[in-house]
């Protein structure tokens, strides 16, 4: 294999205890080695043997670094399958990417996003499933999700699956050696047991299908709009979201030119605030882009966050805003509690019908957002989790092939309830089993191949 | 010493067939019927078409083979039809996928009939030798040598050595080296196989006793009846023609005795004793196998056959053996009915040469040795139906070969031959290979009672079917479409006359209108009943009917079926580069690497089926084939 040596760090920036800056290619122990040295000051790196770890300083440029512990796997037995060295750093942003840039200087690549596990996949080290969810991982921005996805990876989601499938062949193997050998295998009875089962494993792919609604929210965010007349601390809010309480805002251009989506970390959920690009310039949404573009707004959203200045009396726009939005899913934010105010909950909820909830803020000072964020999370996400170890799924296509598992699984009972002879079962039960496979890898499907080649941006 | 090579005879044909048995007879038929100089050699022309085991053809899954070796212009079919002295469609209480058509034969009216037209047939002639000796040149076959030393050049070689190759057979303690009903062995030609490359295996198959009938005492036994309304094998055949008297069956059952004295004698038992090196079919077992293998089963199945209507020997199905004759004595006079059984031949073990399977294309064509193919036994199957059906595919792509035509290949979705040529071809199999419905994947589109509309149409193509019966075919096509348009087309209504129909049939009323398509549909409601309510129907014959019956009422299965076959295709369809180098794709394990390198598959899909290949594997091949292709569309 004739790969180029990438770099990247591998673990979260922050100013945590440990940073690790992952190294892999033909070249990554060469290179590493000429940045590495031991206690006595001798570059050793490339004698030692694989799995092993070190103790040392990255040098650079004469310039002792930091005091490392370095890590060898050498290929096929990496991640990657290539040579990989991890070098294991203090933690903080500026010890981290000093390091990543004395490798780099040293004659490696910055990894594009994802190209480990491009390489790992490319390599066939991990299954398309592995794979999948790895690029689950990369898109995904918030804790829960990075925790669910890497849940798929530990195989919980594979485990789940593999046992229905286990079943499911059972099941098929029972009803075709009663069809070779029924002198010795008796079907007798044997539908209305079939049926019980079916209908079980039935529900169980069902509540996995039904955790995509909770793993798209996870994923994906929730479309929310901010509405309020002007003035009202529309973009106070917008910058404490994103400023004030630690989250990542990154700019992903929408379908068109003039819309941005800011996606905006709310402790477990994600929101995608759904913005005219004037936003910040104007706050007067209302009276500069019209009722109908507000309505439209408002209509695309599965979230509505509607700002109600507490230091003001409820005006005739406000009415109008809260017409516009009574069929959503609604918070009413009563905004600037730090100033004396004459609005209170109270009276803003008589104007109120349907699905909403109250939360008093001050934007400017940040207080009742941890209110928020937990009201968020109740209406969105409550119930969804049973533990710690519910799997959710977080992608359509998985969410697909359980759709077609759990109609298979109806089809079958159908057929049970129709009285039709067991070999027709067999058609139903094999769907339902190639289509779980699809999930983990275990029935390989070229269009999935082709799926995660373009994800990968291949091709190029 | 005498020289046979001081003869130097010299024949020149065009295709050579090495043995006359079911696999034979059928490859030589479609040589010479597609025009070509074919010669068949049998070690003896009394065995042409010899059933030395059980004697009938079709069952389970079987019978769906012999209806789609007819439909593809074989003889098999036609020549049951001639010979059956009972008939059964099997399964019927299931479903259409699995019923099944098994007759019984008359074993020695079966092998003369095919004899009397393998000597009828145009370009075709029957040797009695035994060929010794593969020639070839430049890994290309030019001939065979037989024992007395004559020379026969050809262009193809067919070998369907059956279970001839350094046989040898086990009765207990007692070995003989002959081929099966002490037919004699051929000795010489594996010696000859291995020198050019061709590696072979040793295979074990068993048969039960024959008993006089005048020893058995029937009235212990449940008689086994054979079809009121007799159902040919060939779609040729018509149906009024083969209306007769049958005979009966008995069935009988082994006991706890019988299981102890099989017990007590297992250390005679050549398999169990190790004397047989062979492996022996585990869907076929002998009654060893099973009473070890269900050692919790009180009892098993006996099937008392009669071996034709000229002689008193009767089959004893289900008692395979290779124990010696003294425990056979006792094992059989413990069933009921057989307390007095003479034993006219012993149930023996039959141990044989056959091809290590990986050396096959698909066309049945060997990968090493160009035009030399095999089929039969020699590859590794078992049973009579299994023989025939390579047969006339090795004969169709022997002689398209020298027609310089690509290979009939049937896939796993168009026919049990395709299943069984392809499992043949690409898994491991350890022992003798026997049909079953469970290996097909697709069966509810591949019935027996479809195979002529499956395989008429490559039959024509290929010669092997006449003008006249592609036509009936074609014929049948547009008489099925029609009914059921027009069964569609027909809406009823809540009308007094049907509500008052349905009621008769405990069939829910209806509220809205619906077609006669959608009242076909119900489970309680047949073909023939709808008749009151559909006054106009045109005059169907019953394979139509059925066929329309089959695609209305369980049209949402056919068409997952259907489904399930795009997406097979799809993987057949993503071919493997012959010049694939597989140590190119790196991340191949190293054991899936040796799999392809050996087996060398033509498709993604086969790739997948190989034996001990993993669908990582699979994804590694087919991230590595999507590169490739994504290099080369960089280069253009």
């Amino acid at each position: 294999m004739n790969n180029d040596t990438i770099a990247g760090i591998a673990t979260a920036l922050s100013e945590s205890g440990i940073g690790i800056i992952r190294v892999s290619g033909d070249d990554a122990i060469k290179i590493v080695n000429s940045i590495f040295v031991n206690k006595k000051g001798e570059h050793t790196l490339a004698s030692f043997s694989s799995h092993t770890i070190h103790y040392g300083f990255i040098v650079f440029d004469g310039q002792e670094i930091d005091e490392v512990m370095v890590s060898v796997m050498k290929a096929p037995n990496s991640f990657t399958k290539e040579d990989v060295v991890e070098i294991n750093c203090h933690g903080g942003v500026f010890v981290c990417k000093s390091v990543l840039e004395a490798v780099l200087s040293s004659g490696a690549r910055l990894c594009e996003p994802g190209e480990f596990t491009k390489r790992a996949f490319l390599n066939g080290r991990i299954d398309l499933s592995k794979a999948e969810a790895v690029m689950d991982v990369i898109s995904s921005s918030n804790n829960s999700s990075l925790n669910n996805s890497l849940k798929h990876l530990n195989g919980n989601l594979y485990k789940k699956i593999k046992d229905l499938r286990d079943r499911l062949i059972y099941e098929i193997a029972f009803i075709e050696s009663a069809l070779d050998d029924p002198e010795h295998i008796s079907l007798e009875g044997y539908p209305q047991e079939l049926l019980e089962k079916c209908i079980e494993m039935k529900e169980e792919t069902d509540r996995l299908k039904e955790s995509f609604k909770t793993g798209k929210i996870l994923k994906d965010g929730i479309d929310t709009v901010i509405l309020g007349k002007p003035n009202v601390g529309k973009s106070s809010l917008l910058n404490m979201l994103s400023g004030e309480d630690r989250a990542i805002v990154t700019d992903i251009a929408g379908t068109t030119r003039d819309t941005i989506e800011e996606r905006v970390i709310l402790g477990d959920v994600v929101l995608n605030l759904t913005d005219t690009a004037g936003i910040r310039e104007s706050e007067d949404l209302v009276e500069n882009i019209g009722v109908n573009k507000a309505k439209d707004c408002a209509k695309k959203a599965e979230l509505v966050l509607l700002i109600i200045d507490s230091t003001t009396e409820i005006t005739d726009e406000d009415k109008e805003i809260i017409e516009l939005v009574k069929d959503k899913k609604l918070i009413v934010l009563i905004n600037k509690i730090d100033m004396p105010g004459i609005i209170r909950s109270e009276d803003v909820e008589k104007y109120l019908s349907g699905d909403y909830d109250i939360v008093e803020i001050s934007a400017k000072e940040g207080t009742g957002i941890r209110e928020l964020s937990q009201k968020i999370y109740n209406r969105f996400l409550s119930g969804s989790f049973k533990s710690d170890e519910e799997i959710v799924i977080t992608n359509l296509r998985q969410a697909e092939e359980l759709k077609t598992a759990s109609d298979s699984l109806n089809n079958v009972t159908n057929s049970i309830n129709m009285d039709l002879p067991e070999d027709f079962y067999s058609i139903d039960l094999m769907n339902a089993y190639a289509a779980l496979g699809r999930i983990i890898g275990e029935d390989v499907d070229d269009d999935l191949v082709n799926e995660i080649f373009s994800k990968f941006c291949m091709g190029k | 010493m005498p020289d046979i090579t001081r003869n130097e005879w010299k024949e020149e044909v065009d295709i050579c067939v090495v043995g006359a048995g079911h696999a034979g007879c059928e490859a030589a038929l479609a040589c010479a019927r597609l025009g070509f100089e074919t010669v068949i050699f049998t070690v003896s022309i009394d065995s042409i078409a010899l059933m030395p085991c059980n004697p009938n053809i079709g069952g389970s899954s079987k019978g769906h083979l012999v209806r789609e070796v007819d439909a593809l212009g074989g003889e098999m079919g036609k020549n049951i039809d001639k010979t059956f002295i009972q008939s059964k469609m099997l399964n019927v209480s299931k479903g259409p996928a699995v019923h099944s058509l098994r007759a019984q034969a008359d074993k020695s009216e079966y092998s003369r009939s095919m004899r009397r037209i393998l000597e009828n047939t145009d370009h075709l002639t029957v040797k009695q030798a035994e060929v010794c000796k593969l020639l070839t040149e430049d890994s290309k076959v030019t001939g065979v040598v037989t024992n007395t030393g004559t020379t026969y050049m050809c262009k193809a070689v067919i070998l369907c050595t059956g279970t001839y190759l350094k046989a040898r057979c086990l009765c207990g303690e007692s070995i003989t080296y002959t081929g099966p009903s002490g037919l004699q062995a051929a000795n010489s030609l594996s010696e000859s196989l291995r020198e050019n490359g061709i590696a072979l295996r040793r295979f074990k198959t068993g048969t039960p006793a024959r008993m006089d009938k005048r020893s058995i005492d029937f009235s212990k036994m449940e008689e086994q009846f054979g079809d009121e309304r007799i159902i040919p094998f060939s779609f040729s055949t018509d149906p009024e023609s083969i209306q007769k008297d049958q005979v009966s069956c008995w069935l009988t059952y082994t006991n706890e005795k019988t299981h102890e004295i099989i017990r007590a004698n297992l250390d005679r038992s050549p398999i169990y004793a190790g004397i047989i090196e062979g492996t022996g079919p585990r869907y076929c077992p002998s009654i060893e196998d099973k009473v070890v293998k269900f050692a919790e089963k009180e009892r098993h199945q006996v099937f008392i056959e009669p071996e034709g209507l000229y002689t008193n020997e009767m089959y004893v199905g289900g008692m395979s053996s290779s124990l010696p004759e003294d425990v056979q004595l006792k094992m059989y006079r413990t069933v009921p009915g057989l307390e007095n059984c003479k034993i006219v031949r012993n149930a023996y073990a039959i141990e044989y040469d056959c091809l290590e399977p990986n050396q096959l294309l698909a066309s049945l064509e060997t990968k090493a040795i160009k035009g030399l193919f095999c089929a039969g036994q020699f590859n590794g199957s078992s049973g009579y139906e299994e023989a025939a059906a390579q047969g006339i595919i090795a004969g169709i792509n022997a002689s398209r070969k020298l027609q310089g035509k690509d290979p009939v290949i049937l896939d796993r979705s168009q026919a049990y031959i395709g299943v069984l040529i392809d499992d043949l071809v690409t898994k491991e199999n350890r022992e003798p290979y026997r049909m079953m419905t469970s290996r097909a994947e697709y069966r509810l589109l591949l019935r027996q009672d479809n195979a002529d509309l499956r395989l008429r149409e490559i039959g024509h193509e290929v010669g092997l079917v006449s003008d006249e019966d592609y036509a009936r075919t074609k014929r049948k096509e547009e008489e099925i479409a029609a009914e059921i348009e027009r069964l569609k087309g027909i809406t009823v209504g809540a009308g007094k006359n049907i509500t008052e129909f349905l009621k008769k049939h405990d069939s829910t009323e209806l509220h809205t209108g619906v077609s006669l398509a959608d009242l076909l549909c119900r489970p309680e409601l047949t073909y023939e009943m709808l008749k009151e309510i559909d006054p106009e129907r045109p005059k169907l014959s019953s394979d139509v009917i059925e066929q329309v019956v089959i695609s209305i009422k369980y049209e949402g299965y056919i068409e997952r079926q259907k489904e399930q076959v795009r997406r097979f295709k799809k993987m057949e369809k993503r071919l493997i580069p012959d010049d694939i180098d597989y140590d190119d794709v790196s991340s191949l394990r190293i054991e899936a690497r040796q799999r392809f390198k050996e087996f060398r598959p033509a498709s993604v899909g086969q790739a997948f089926r190989i034996s001990g290949i993993n669908p990582a594997d699979i994804s590694v091949l087919l991230i590595y084939l999507t590169q490739k292709n994504h290099g080369k569309k960089e280069e253009e």
